[in-house]
């Protein structure tokens, strides 16, 4: 636990962040700290459990202090906002450390947001470079990453579609990607039991007493997919060489574009994500940002943040490798498709924002000053 | 000052762990009446016996209640996060033995591993509109595996006796429980995903490193190990 006097340093600092992201215009924002459990649970999986706190009201159920705001933020601008929108929201959020950690289990974001359809990539810029400006004297490194080129390379893979959806579905979980990829290459054993399973004539004519709601249609379409797979032909190894190669890419913006042009070549499918990398670098540069010194990773974003599907970024003390982030950020117009279509309806809502962690700056900025 | 043992109060378990005990020279009995929750150790000084649930044994031995506790590997995991900063495993104890293992209907024939689990609750959640359902309460052992091993788009319902029969009930799709035989899985129409149980429990005894060890309890802790021959 914080002295108090130091939660509100914090405060002081953390409402400095907002000022400045409302003297560019963003409307402030409030959210809730109990938020309902259910939408979380559905977004992102049973392990939100081991981050959040789970609390429970005997009339509202099962709710959760907020883990972050973007679910609140996205809600509240569906209900009431109007397009194009910005953003800024400051206040804590909470995360359980389940493992021994010994990271803060509540602290302080600052964050600015901002949906807007009409110019995607302007927007991408925009939000990096009013982070970058406003941690500008703290000399982080920033690094950056685009999922969308990943997402565009698996989409065009030659394979059938029902191996892109399982790669696809793993993006964000890189050890499951990685051992779906190998089998489907060819590279790895099938799953035990999968060969016995296919050689059976009649599988599910065995006389089994049928229980539980998965259907024996649903069980009979499987089987029907697990025979196509098997026939379906391994994805070759140009096209997984050329995945690790976009996946090991490490240069700066200037220079990884030449060399993405190089594997788009092979690989047309990334050819217009390549085309977007290309316009932000040029929006970035119109907004003062050097791409020829900042760096690129083929894999960010692929760990920090489930539904990050486009331009990613994080700012990093360089001498303080022991911190977190200090800022983070990304486009998720994946999670927004998911929230919008939760009541039924389909709302796309692109969305870019990203998040100073105030407790961060404010250490950083009594180290400069020692 | 004493050194608090806490082991379980009723029981097989609690019989087991008498003997184990007793095996080495050192007598645990419970005292008084039948329903009087009080013991007494033999053949070694400084040992208070604290009778306790094997559930609440974790919890104790976390909060330094207790220096030595006797129960399940697997409700010391289950129980505590971080569960090697709180308390050390002194020694399995060769008995209690039970595996947490995750179970699907038998007539699931294409299910064999977690790899076939994760690739049905993607498509169980594309038909059915909610994630798939699995029955346990072992909670923090069964999501760590499953995110261990890639698993997504399932749920955990909780389910603390008869899990075998949620599957049948439509409660759940799956269950995770323990198990010594598997016959109650069977009779229930369940088969175990292979791959090796998500955790082989026994009984062990464990010290807590939250506890207060005053020297006095060092040197009877060094004493009732060898006695039991074992390292602390």
């Amino acid at each position: 636990m914080r002295p108090m006097t130091d939660k509100a340093r914090i405060r002081t600092e953390a409402a400095r962040f907002l000022q400045f992201f409302q003297d560019r215009g963003a409307c402030v924002v409030e959210a809730d700290i109990l938020q309902p459990a259910e939408t979380l649970l559905d977004l992102y999986g049973e392990d939100i459990r081991a981050r959040a706190f789970v609390t429970h009201d005997p009339d509202f159920g099962e709710a959760m202090m907020r883990p972050d705001f973007t679910v609140p933020v996205v809600q509240m601008h569906m209900a009431v906002g109007a397009e194009p929108a910005r953003y800024a929201y400051m206040g804590e959020v909470f995360r359980a450390q389940e493992e021994a950690t010994h990271r803060a289990s509540e602290y302080f974001q600052v964050g600015y947001e901002v949906f807007d359809r009409a110019a995607p990539i302007e927007a991408d810029a925009e939000v990096f470079a009013l982070l970058k400006e406003v941690l500008e004297p703290l000399n982080l490194r920033a690094a950056t990453g685009d999922m969308g080129l990943l997402l565009a390379a698996v989409r065009g893979l030659a394979t059938t579609d029902r191996r892109k959806a399982a790669l696809l579905r793993h993006v964000w979980r890189p050890r499951r990607f990685r051992a779906l990829l190998d089998r489907f290459a060819g590279r790895a054993p099938l799953p035990e039991g999968r060969e016995a399973m296919l050689a059976m004539k009649t599988p599910l004519a065995a006389g089994i007493t049928h229980i539980g709601l998965r259907s024996p249609a649903e069980i009979a379409e499987r089987i029907n997919a697990l025979h196509e797979d098997a026939a379906a032909p391994p994805i070759s190894q140009q096209e997984v060489e050329l995945l690790d190669d976009l996946l090991g890419l490490r240069e700066t913006t200037e220079n990884v574009l030449e060399h993405l042009r190089d594997i788009a070549v092979d690989m047309p499918a990334i050819a217009d994500a390549v085309d977007r990398l290309e316009m932000r670098a040029e929006a970035l540069t119109k907004h003062g940002v050097d791409v020829g010194t900042l760096d690129f990773e083929g894999s960010y974003g692929r760990t920090s943040m489930e539904y990050y599907d486009g331009f990613v970024f994080g700012f990093y003390a360089e001498n303080r490798p022991d911190l977190p982030p200090v800022a983070t950020g990304g486009r998720y117009d994946a999670l927004t498709r998911v929230l919008g279509n939760q009541n039924g309806e389909r709302r796309d809502i692109p969305a870019v924002g990203g998040v100073i962690r105030p407790e961060l700056t404010l250490e950083l900025t009594g180290e400069a000053a020692q | 000052m004493t050194l608090k043992l806490g082991v379980p109060s009723k029981g097989r378990l609690m019989e087991k762990t008498f003997d184990w005990f007793g095996a080495s020279g050192i007598e645990l009995a419970r005292t008084g009446s039948d329903r009087e929750y009080a013991a007494a150790v033999d053949g070694i000084d400084g040992i208070e016996l604290v009778l306790l649930s094997a559930g609440e044994i974790p919890r104790e031995l976390a909060a330094g209640r207790i220096h030595l506790g006797v129960t399940g590997s697997d409700l010391v995991r289950e129980k505590l996060g971080a569960w090697q900063e709180k308390v050390v495993e002194l020694a399995p104890m060769g008995f209690g033995h039970a595996d947490l293992i995750i179970a699907v209907p038998k007539c699931w024939v294409d299910v064999t591993t977690l790899d076939d689990l994760d690739a049905v609750a993607a498509a169980f959640r594309a038909r059915h509109g909610f994630r798939l359902r699995i029955a346990t309460k072992y909670h923090r052992l069964i999501r760590d595996h499953l995110r261990d091993h890639g698993v997504a788009d399932y749920q955990l319902v909780d389910s603390q006796g008869a899990t075998e029969g949620t599957v049948k009930n439509e409660t759940a799709e799956a269950v995770a429980d323990i198990t010594s035989t598997g016959e109650t899985l069977r009779a229930n129409h369940l088969k175990i995903l292979s791959g090796g149980p998500v955790h082989k429990s026994q009984a062990t005894l464990f010290k807590s490193r939250k506890a207060d060890w005053s020297d006095a309890d060092r040197a009877t802790l060094n004493l009732l190990c060898r006695k039991l021959a074992i390292h602390d």
